[in-house]
């Protein structure tokens, strides 16, 4: 159960293809995420999987079954809408129940999964309360209950953690991915949040411009993206491109290092430069490097403290087998 | 120094608020004073405001010239009948233009209600005679229907309005939850919509009840709400004034009434959309 397969499927508003013909299989328990920037199709494509948009070719096939033309509430898939999508004049019990009410299941068996998904959800106080009294947190977890009662074959979440203030997001976070190892049920998911997709996909899938640019597990999308844009977008702080005659010492056109791939010393490295602002986390410090003839601004991360200030001296070497090289179209070159 | 300024301003804005608020009532305070007094003080120059024998004489004239209650049972059937029609029509059509907007709803819309503001007197001839071959004349089903098509515009207009307020993905969750289109619309949207709702049903229901110019026309005896009850007070043999205000102030009395219990929804209903 939770099959989803994409065959050369596209979607055109109007005259505008959004999503050019694409291909992608999820696997059965797979949990996926997907990821791009604002306006890559990446909600697209989930509303296209869930039937609230209709394909505009290609087939859509979900345990082997032709769901192309099908209504949403057909497909067995459930949904997490990124504004809660709670109906607010029904309580937390009701708004669970009512996917079940809608498939006409006995009043006893639904209060036995409302019970259990709120028990599940840590709901229970708030069964008898309304939308509109219960925190953010709460809310999402009440739109999670609603979709977890029906059993459904996958889980779709659009971007279900943007609304929350970012302690709130990190508990949701590993919340859902808990959630995952207990169903084992497939779940598609779309967040513009790399830290979302890097700590909880077992697969990416890195769209720009209704295209796939690559799909893989989060660390090999880390160690070997395909191509710039998955280099620049996987990682945080962004990685640090650099052309010109550093880049051609390596025989690429460009090349990429990781701000964490950069060994900063204050004594003797392989490029100088100048610190400009300087980030102090505690556990780890991001300094800013300008005039190293590189690049504008070069980012690189230090393990703990680092006693830097704004105009210091620094040198910076690279671990060489951690550049990646990239040819004029921005493609991966070993 | 700039307290002063706003408590100066507040103070202008108050006296002229009720400034403006005292001129609209005017007319209705008049009426209902000139529904107290004799028909002779009623047209004495000048007028008289405050100082005059208080009488309910016009009031048991009226009850005894003609059948209130009558009129009255008429208005309610009409103006409650035609609202209910309306919604059941305007529901669907505002879903559709609201949740499903096509390249020409805005035109439609504009389009509907243009249609208020032809003057209905155009029309009056083709309906009449349709209602005369139709057997609809004097007939409260003919006012409820011709009431319900002259209101449909502004009643569509506003649960469009309403309607627009509710955001799309809750629709959608429901759709995901299963919901067929009717289980969309009854236990979703129309729920959401009470506030919006209550507030186009008063509106069409006062909108109805005032309604003079097709009431008028159309009925004679049996179907004539109260607008019609007004009128036979402005007799041919010359007007009596104090009879025909008295004759008003049970005439509005009702929904002057209903109105002042449900301002707050009104207004609320009426600025929805405007301030967001």
């Amino acid at each position: 159960m939770g099959r989803i397969t994409l065959d050369k499927v596209t979607k055109s508003f109007g005259d505008i293809e959004v999503i050019p013909p694409l291909d992608l299989t999820i696997d059965e328990g797979e949990f996926v995420v997907f990821v791009g920037p604002s306006g890559c199709g990446k909600s697209t494509l989930l509303r296209l999987i869930a039937g609230l948009e209709d394909v505009s070719s290609g087939q859509i096939r979900i345990d082997r079954e032709d769901a192309t033309h099908l209504p949403p509430a057909k497909r067995k898939l459930a949904m997490v809408f990124q504004s809660y999508a709670l109906y607010p004049h029904m309580s937390v019990r009701k708004n669970i129940a009512f996917p079940l009410k809608m498939a006409g299941m006995s009043k006893e068996e639904q209060d036995k999964r409302v019970d259990y998904a709120a028990q599940v959800l840590n709901l229970s106080d708030y069964i008898d309360r309304k939308p509109g009294q219960l925190s953010g947190g709460q809310r999402q977890r009440v739109a999670i209950g609603r979709a977890i009662v029906r059993e459904p074959a996958a889980f779709l979440f659009d971007e279900p953690l943007s609304n929350l203030d970012a302690a709130l997001r990190v508990n949701m976070r590993l919340e859902i991915s808990e959630l995952h190892t207990k169903l084992k049920t497939t779940m598609v998911y779309v967040t513009h949040d790399q830290v979302e997709a890097m700590t909880m996909a077992d697969k990416i899938v890195v769209l720009q411009a209704g295209r796939i640019e690559q799909v893989g597990s989060p660390l090999e999308l880390y160690r070997a993206p395909r191509n710039r844009f998955v280099a620049g977008f996987i990682g945080s702080p962004k990685m640090n491109f650099i052309t010109g005659e550093e880049a051609a010492k390596h025989g690429a056109h460009e090349i990429g290092v990781r701000p964490e791939h950069l060994q900063p010393s204050t004594e003797s490295g392989m490029w100088k430069g100048t610190v400009g602002v300087g980030e102090h986390l505690g556990s780890d410090t991001f300094l800013h490097v300008h005039d190293t003839g590189l690049a504008e601004t070069i980012t690189v991360r230090a393990s703990g403290e680092m006693a830097l200030r704004h105009g210091d001296t620094i040198w910076l070497t690279p671990e060489a087998d951690k550049i990646h090289k990239f040819d004029a179209a921005g493609l991966r070159v070993e | 120094m700039a307290r002063k300024v706003t408590t100066q301003r507040m103070a202008v804005n108050t006296v002229v608020a009720w400034v403006i608020g005292l001129l609209i009532f005017f007319p209705i305070l008049w009426t209902i004073l000139t529904s107290f007094k004799t028909e002779a003080q009623a047209i004495a120059d000048p007028p008289i405001f405050l100082g005059f024998n208080w009488t309910f004489e016009n009031y048991i004239e009226v009850q005894e010239r003609s059948n209130y209650f009558r009129h009255f049972w008429n208005s309610v059937v009409i103006s409650v009948g035609s609202t209910l029609l309306g919604l059941v029509i305007a529901v669907p059509a505002a879903w559709a233009m609201a949740f499903v907007p096509g390249k020409r709803t805005k035109d439609v819309l504009m389009w509907m209600l243009s249609t208020k503001m032809l003057p209905p007197v155009g029309v009056l001839v083709p309906i009449y005679l349709m209602f005369r071959t139709l057997g609809l004349l004097d007939t409260k089903l003919g006012l409820v229907i011709v009431l319900t098509l002259i209101n449909l515009p502004i009643i569509i207009w506003m649960l469009y309005t309403y309607f627009r307020e509710i955001p799309g993905e809750i629709l959608e969750a429901a759709r995901m939850d299963g919901a067929t289109l009717r289980g969309e619309v009854v236990h979703v949207l129309l729920p959401m919509a009470v506030p919006g709702m209550a507030s186009t049903v008063l509106l069409n229901i006062i909108l109805a009840w005032n309604e003079a110019f097709w009431t008028l026309n159309l009925t004679a005896a049996k179907a004539a709400p109260l607008t019609a009850f007004i009128a036979s007070y402005s007799s041919p043999e010359g007007l009596f004034y104090a009879k025909l205000s008295a004759a008003s102030t049970m005439a509005i009395a009702p929904i002057l009434i209903m109105g002042w219990f449900s301002q707050k929804q009104l207004v609320r209903g009426l600025t929805f959309g405007a301030v967001k």
